[in-house]
């Protein structure tokens, strides 16, 4: 059993992508798409996908997928016609299929009538046109075969008609690596006995007199007539192993076996249509089921590996740059005279691991792709729920972002979709009343822009109810009583912790948790979501997102002892402030003039409480950076180390999230480098400015009574913290 | 969760055969024994679960986090990962340990997480039979009494086992389910 686990993987794997394929193409398919292929990429999916449930005995999902891909074959075929129903049922058909997958690949039991429903449906759809088909069952096979097109005809290995008798034609012709194979035309012969009645004629007209006869050669040849209900890929099967050694032709005769054609007929039945849809040369080897593999003789452009060894791989690049640099600021120290050819080759070296890395980080880039085919799903279903008529149009689902980005975005635009549906378009009949046009459209797009990635969400609704939004912001304390913030402000309220403006709470966006969470969980990796929105045109989410959370140019800064990142991108500039450019407002926030602008400060020695940092801004370093959501702030460092590509490293993969701290990474020394979080970092000191507790000369005065409304969350401080901040020298 | 996560596989644990000598009938009699890593704190001695503990080393200057917990030490590089330091003595709020590099940093897995431990020394492994650990009295209601699994007799020595998951839960359990939650929700 264990042998098959690792197949069994691998099939899983597949089914997954294949499932992925049979949604993208059932979404064209119902939005009004009629280009055949799409039912033919179905076919060739769910036909993989009983493959390989047949392979490994899954039974319900086996039969399930041979229903499944009979209506499908009928459908293509044209004998049933593609309706709103049935594209309806192809959705829900799909559904089961991939809660059978997941149920085979849990090692689940699903009660046995699990889907049984549609399945019921499927086969009276199927067999509705059954006794048609039968009645004048000649023409109709003859006719159906017409449809498909030449090239896709032999992609179907399944003949329409599986239960009724049929006779094939078979010549076979073994080569002598037949027999160097170890195979034995005797076995096949009985075989295909097994199957049915069999009638074989050998050709002997190449057997050489004895005398000359090599006993490893193949001098006879047959031709078989086999009388069987069973289906041609069964016949095919018998001669699986052998396909490469012989010259084999099968082909279906008239389903009449009082007139079994004579052998010699073969050349003349050709033309038939019955015929050359179902003739199958292994003059180009073929896999029993062509359907779902490429010919195996196709050029091999891609391997599938296991994520964790290109994790690892990303690691060990991880660990090499960090070994790298170290290298390059030893050396740094050295007398660059002394030793020319040692630098020439670090700086050979940095550059090489720079592009290993970034060959790396490029196998694990991602389309978008696999994250949006999910969208058509949920709009279908949700537009459904809601009754409402909505077009989802995707652009950009090339866009290539790292998987860790992929496994990310997921969630956020699930729900942002969701809301765009829930909140922003309008019914039908609203629609109409409002001159639009009565579907709905929601755009989701994403770009590379800049280094990041930028998903956008729109939608063609009725915008943000910016009375609403204020009334309810109001409700909530969340501004005062009369102040009236700009409308972009006002937008941007629905982000704000605790939000929603919906006046029923619908099971469909109003889940009690908000946009807060979407954005929190954005900024967690990263990234910014902002709205913008037009009354009555619609809104716009945009979120943009790094390429990759493994990797970052960082600005490497000291503050007392301790050494932070700031990310490269955030950056605008840093300068020595004069004194006289620095200013303090009666709340205690400091600001810093340039070029008659007033910029907040954010001393990190008083936000973080650093001991031995510089404790006058004039004599500290102003590192100007930039934030999505505050603007431009300053700040406050004793001096600049120097700028390096840093690897990201969680620190919550063994620790709590740290507010201001977005992640962190490993210096050249070694040592552990927090990566600051621009706005939490501003927000911090915001938190601190309100408390009280923000201390403009950096000193520790306060124990964790101060501490804990900093903290974002409360439950990590425990009774015990009573005890002072350590005062121990950092290292 | 982890919790009990954590507790259902040291119930494990102490099903698993010791000694170098694992054939099965042998195997079936060490049923119930455990080993343990035992270190000290001054004069106290406690003692992890020797298959918790993933490496000793001796401390080196870890990366101070901001507004870090009093107990906590900062964050230390384990070969590219990063770990959190706590320092036991001031987790038992017995003031903080003046670290040098004769300390020793115990490094321990709890549920999925790593974790390092300062303590002074690391003394012995001890084996024990699980009928030889005696649990703690209920007298004892200082906190630090509710990370104690149980106390065991090692040379007249009392060695006490932590509760690991409890002791740094607010670190490194809790915060992990709210976030969980955030993103199922």
């Amino acid at each position: 059993m264990d042998d098959f686990a690792q197949f069994k993987i691998t099939y899983f794997a597949e089914c997954a992508e294949l499932l992925g394929d049979v949604e993208i193409q059932l979404s064209s398919l119902s939005s009004g798409s009629d280009d055949p292929e799409i039912l033919h990429a179905i076919f060739r999916a769910v036909h993989s996908i009983k493959a390989g449930a047949g392979a490994f005995k899954f039974t319900a999902l086996a039969e399930f997928s041979h229903e499944y891909e009979a209506l499908l074959d009928r459908m293509r075929d044209g004998r049933i016609a593609v309706t709103n129903e049935g594209i309806d049922l192809l959705f829900r058909a799909s559904d089961i299929l991939s809660a059978m997958i997941e149920a085979a690949e849990h090692e689940q039991e699903l009660s046995s009538d699990f889907g049984k429903q549609i399945l019921e449906e499927i086969s009276s759809t199927v067999h509705g046109e059954d006794p048609e088909k039968t009645e004048n069952n000649s023409t109709a096979s003859s006719d159906a075969q017409d449809s498909p097109s030449p090239d896709d005809s032999n992609a179907d290995p399944e003949s329409p008609s599986d239960t009724t008798t049929k006779t094939y034609s078979i010549s076979f012709a073994p080569k002598s690596e037949l027999f160097k194979h170890a195979n034995e035309p005797l076995l096949l012969v009985r075989e295909m006995k097994g199957l049915g009645t069999l009638k074989a004629i050998p050709n002997l007209d190449n057997l050489p007199f004895i005398a000359k006869m090599d006993a490893e050669e193949a001098y006879i040849s047959w031709e078989f007539l086999l009388e069987t209900n069973a289906s041609l890929e069964d016949v095919e099967e018998v001669f699986e192993f052998v396909t490469e050694d012989c010259t084999l032709n099968i082909s279906v005769l008239e389903n009449d076996p009082n007139k079994p054609a004579p052998a010699d007929n073969l050349a003349e039945n050709a033309p038939d249509e019955t015929q050359s849809t179902a003739t199958k040369t292994t003059e180009k080897p073929n896999s029993p089921q062509p359907a779902n593999s490429p010919p195996a003789a196709s050029k091999v452009t891609s391997i599938r590996v296991d994520l964790d060894r290109i994790d690892r791989l990303v690691n060990m690049v991880g660990e090499l740059v960090i070994t790298q640099s170290m290298l390059s600021q030893q050396t740094n120290e050295l007398p660059s005279d002394q030793f020319p050819n040692m630098s020439r080759g670090l700086e050979e070296l940095a550059l090489h691991t720079r592009e290993l890395q970034e060959s790396v980080m490029a196998i694990r880039m991602q389309p978008v792709k696999s994250v949006f085919s999910r969208m058509p799903r949920l709009v279908r279903e949700l537009s459904l729920k809601l009754n409402k008529k909505v077009k989802l149009v995707t652009i950009g689902e090339n866009t290539e972002v790292d998987k860790t980005v992929i496994e990310e975005i997921s969630d956020p635009i699930t729900h942002m979709i969701r809301n765009s549906l829930d909140h922003g378009l309008e019914t039908a009949e609203e629609r109409l009343a409002a001159g639009k046009s009565e579907e709905g459209s929601v755009t989701l797009s994403a770009e590379h822009r800049g280094g990041r990635i930028v998903i956008t969400i729109s939608d063609d609704g009725r915008g943000i109810n910016r009375q609403a939004v204020l009334k309810r912001a109001r409700d909530r304390g969340l501004i005062a009583e009369n102040a009236t913030p700009p409308d972009d402000e006002i937008d941007n309220m629905i982000f704000a912790p605790g939000f929603s403006t919906a006046e029923t709470v619908t099971d469909v966006s109003g889940r009690g948790v908000g946009m807060d969470v979407v954005r929190r969980n954005i900024q967690a990796l990263g990234g910014r979501v902002s709205i913008h929105s037009a009354p009555g045109k619609g809104s716009r989410f945009t979120m943009t997102l790094p390429l990759t959370l493994a990797v970052m140019d960082g600005m490497i800064v000291e503050v007392g002892l301790s050494k932070y990142v700031i990310p490269i991108p955030n950056i605008v500039e840093s300068f020595r402030p004069p004194r006289d450019a620095l200013k303090k407002l009666p709340t205690g926030q400091d600001l810093v003039r340039i070029r008659g602008e007033y910029i907040p400060l954010c001393p990190l020695s008083s936000i973080f409480k650093i001991e031995n940092a510089t404790q006058d801004p004039a004599k500290a370093l102003v590192v100007l950076v930039e934030s999505e959501e505050f603007g431009t702030i300053g700040i406050v460092v004793d001096q600049l180390i120097g700028q390096q590509q840093v690897v990201i490293k969680s620190l919550e993969s063994n620790y709590k999230p740290v507010s201001g701290i977005s992640a962190a990474t490993i210096l050249g020394n070694g040592k552990v480098a927090p990566i600051l979080d621009i706005e939490a970092l501003y927000s911090l000191s915001q938190k601190m400015i309100k408390n009280g507790s923000y201390d403009q000369e950096g000193l520790i005065e306060r124990s964790s009574e101060t501490l804990s409304p900093l903290e974002m969350d409360e439950t990590s401080i425990l009774p015990s913290d009573a005890a002072p901040l350590q005062t121990s020298p950092i290292g | 969760m982890e919790a009990a996560q954590n507790e259902q596989m040291q119930a494990q644990m102490i099903n698993r055969p010791v000694d170098g000598d694992i054939t099965g009938e042998n195997s079936q009699e060490r049923v119930g024994t455990q080993q343990f890593v035992t270190f000290a704190i001054g004069s106290e001695e406690y003692a992890v679960d020797i298959m918790q503990v993933r490496e000793i080393q001796a401390w080196t200057e870890v990366t101070i986090l901001p507004n870090q917990p009093s107990y906590m030490r900062g964050v230390l590089n384990l070969r590219g990962i990063i770990v959190p330091i706590f320092d036991l003595r001031s987790r038992f709020n017995q003031g903080k340990t003046n670290a040098t590099n004769i300390h020793v940093v115990v490094i321990i897995a709890v549920g999925d997480r790593i974790i390092g431990i300062l303590v002074d020394r690391v003394s012995d492994i001890l084996t024990v039979d699980s009928s030889e650990i005696r649990p703690v009295p209920d007298i004892d209601d200082r906190e630090e009494g509710e990370h104690i699994i149980g106390l065991v007799t090692a040379e007249e020595r009392m060695v006490a086992l932590l509760d690991t998951a409890s002791l740094f839960k607010s670190e490194i359990i809790e915060q992990t389910v709210e976030t969980a939650e955030d993103l199922s929700a």
